[in-house]
């Protein structure tokens, strides 16, 4: 058996509590840890996409326990990408965080690595109670995160973050027994083989704890009505973590994916493709939302917030027409997307700490230190952001106004997504003309509070800016990678039988 | 036996999303505990209702509880203690902090209870 699949939940739950009990006074040795553990993540991540980027299915039974009875961690095309992401916006928000922000509150090493190990294993499970677990860990470790540091607004904000995941928790937990009920199953692999059978008078069961699940991944991937929660607390929650956030929404996209073309795809029967009509007008309001608050926010936080709801809607709306050539595009855009938005997180550190008294807001206020380099970085990252040539983000919006030009939606999307990226232009033109041409006409410079340690944050933000770009020159090979993802995702075949050996089921 | 439960699970389901919906955190944090007390029984619901019966197949096979649900529910219960525990804790930090036990974020808001006392 290839026991390289465990290793990137393994080496996480390892490192955490090793810094947490060991190394919880030594603030140096806990960041030596940490990042010596993100970077073999993220090596890790990469030597598990060299084995599955040939289309091999990997299936790891855990215990030895042979599915469907035990439990097992499948590595495919999509978790290896998903791995690698995880890894590397990991290692650069942590690059941002050791200067300065691991220090204000407690174990911030020890949670983050415990986000990574549940986010790691979310995107590796092949079953879904252990799906729920692995939500579970990767949201305790977020709600220490959530109020890392303190303050009232930021504790109010992570109450509320945590009430509304436990909601979603408990709805999680009805989904799972209600396909349970009907089909005996918790293994995906397995799941996709029971759904055609299911018998007429369980279909209505079926359904609801299909669609039960779709709400419960919404609620993650901030989709329209279930959205709101989200502004809130990426706007209130440390700016580090808000960036690593991003790949949190993901978590829910993934999950999507993940579910409705393997168990709900093409061979599913009579729920074939249910997800499609309900994800389709709330991947779209979602966009629309999204920029409209791009456009209304009085805070940068609250920008960038609205901006990922936004992207988040462009992506689920293509995953939503459920075919290849529009799974290959929302694929390389959740790439971008996530890059993207940690970058824009992290910039709206860069000018949150150097602006004293004005913090976020989007007011005109004297100059700031490092005015020229931030506002260049604010540049790059709303044009990478809102979708305009030349980075990642407009190979992105074009590959998925290509992909989707079979669907019957196709004029929809295209309105929606194209006047949602005006909305997002003018607003981010809007905030960055206020933050950083107006105040070019003031007098003075503003001083921030404390010393600032500009090197390690401007270098993460660079990596962060610079991996998007590497994904404009590289979008040829990159978009090769997500065809044959989409073509992986819509042939499950190979995932069931890796997962359930060749044989499959007897009875 | 079947109406026992299922009404059970309603009732404890719709006092749970009343209290969660008093937006004050005394109450959302009961809910949240009635809201995992239905979700629980329901749990157990999914694998047939069976009276009597072990939880093992024995030899000579028979009638048995489906076990499965019932490790889910033994993960989920572990699972939901520690949760109510971690919001008991941020919500009293949020009363301690702000002096507001109000669970939505208003931008100006509501008066602190405190305040208003």
């Amino acid at each position: 058996m290839n026991h390289w699949i465990v290793l990137p939940i393994l080496l996480p739950a390892l490192v955490a509590p090793l810094i947490a009990l060991a190394v919880r006074f030594d603030i140096v040795l806990a960041r030596v840890f940490s990042v010596a553990s993100t970077v073999l993540l993220l090596a890790l991540g990469v030597i598990l996409m060299g084995m599955a980027a040939d289309g091999t299915v990997t299936s790891y039974a855990l215990g030895n326990w042979p599915a469907p009875f035990g439990i097992v961690l499948v590595l495919d095309r999509l978790s290896a990408l998903m791995l690698v992401l995880n890894a590397l916006l990991g290692l650069v928000v942590l690059l941002h965080a050791i200067n300065g922000w691991d220090q204000r509150g407690r174990h911030f090493h020890s949670l983050y690595q415990f986000l990574l190990m549940g986010v790691n294993g979310a995107f590796l499970t092949g079953d879904f109670f252990n799906l729920f677990v692995f939500f579970e860990v990767l949201l305790i470790a977020s709600y220490g995160l959530m109020v890392h540091g303190g303050g009232p607004e930021r504790v109010r904000a992570g109450v509320q973050y945590v009430a509304i995941n436990l909601v979603g928790s408990s709805l999680f937990l009805v989904a799972v027994g209600l396909l349970y009920s009907v089909t005996g199953t918790l293994n995906m692999a397995d799941l996709a083989l029971r759904v055609a059978d299911v018998a007429p008078g369980d279909q209505a069961l079926l359904r609801t704890g299909a669609l039960l699940l779709l709400l419960v991944f919404a609620i993650k991937a901030a989709l329209v009505p279930v959205q709101f929660w989200l502004p809130g607390t990426y706007a209130n929650a440390p700016a580090p973590v808000a960036a690593l956030f991003a790949i949190m929404t993901k978590v829910g996209a993934y999950a999507i994916i993940r579910l409705y073309t393997l168990a709900f795809g093409a061979a599913a029967g009579e729920a074939a493709w249910l997800a499609a009509p309900w994800l389709m007008p709330a991947a779209l309001a979602t966009l629309a939302a999204g920029m409209l608050g791009v456009l209304a926010a009085r805070r940068l936080g609250q920008m960038a917030s609205f901006a990922v709801i936004g992207s988040m809607g462009t992506l689920l709306a293509a995953v939503a027409v459920f075919t290849e050539p529009a799974m290959a595009a929302a694929l390389y855009y959740l790439a971008h997307s996530t890059l993207a938005g940690g970058a824009l997180f992290l910039i709206v550190d860069l000018v949150t700490e150097r602006r004293p008294g004005h913090g976020d807001a989007l007011t005109v206020a004297p100059r700031i230190v490092h005015g020229g380099l931030v506002a260049g970085f604010f540049f790059l990252g709303a044009i990478a952001m809102t979708g305009m040539p030349p980075l990642s983000g407009f190979v992105g919006k074009l590959l998925i106004l290509d992909g989707v030009r079979a669907s019957a939606h196709a004029v929809w999307i295209w309105v929606v997504v194209l006047a949602g990226s005006l909305l997002a232009i003018v607003g981010f033109a809007r905030g960055g003309s206020t933050l950083f041409w107006k105040s070019s006409a003031l007098d003075g410079l503003m001083r921030p509070a404390g010393r600032l340690h500009p090197v390690l944050p401007f270098v993460a933000t660079g990596l962060l800016l610079g991996a998007t770009v590497l994904l404009t020159v590289f979008a040829g090979p990159a978009a090769d990678y997500a065809e044959r993802t989409a073509a992986q995702l819509f042939h499950p075949s190979a995932y069931i039988e890796a997962v359930l050996g060749t044989a499959g089921r007897t009875d | 036996m079947e109406f026992l439960v299922a009404s059970a699970i309603a009732v404890m389901t719709a006092a749970g999303v009343y209290l969660l919906l008093r937006l004050r955190t005394f109450p959302v944090v009961l809910g949240l505990g009635l809201l995992t007390y239905a979700v629980n029984v329901f749990l157990f619901a999914t694998g047939r209702l069976v009276v009597h019966a072990p939880a093992v197949i024995g030899a000579a096979g028979g009638t048995y509880a489906d076990p499965l649900p019932q490790a889910l529910v033994l993960t989920a219960i572990v699972i939901s203690f520690g949760m109510t525990a971690v919001i008991v804790v941020m919500a009293l930090r949020a009363w301690f902090e702000c002096g507001s036990d109000q669970i939505d974020l208003h931008e100006g808001g509501d008066a602190p209870l405190r305040e208003r006392e």
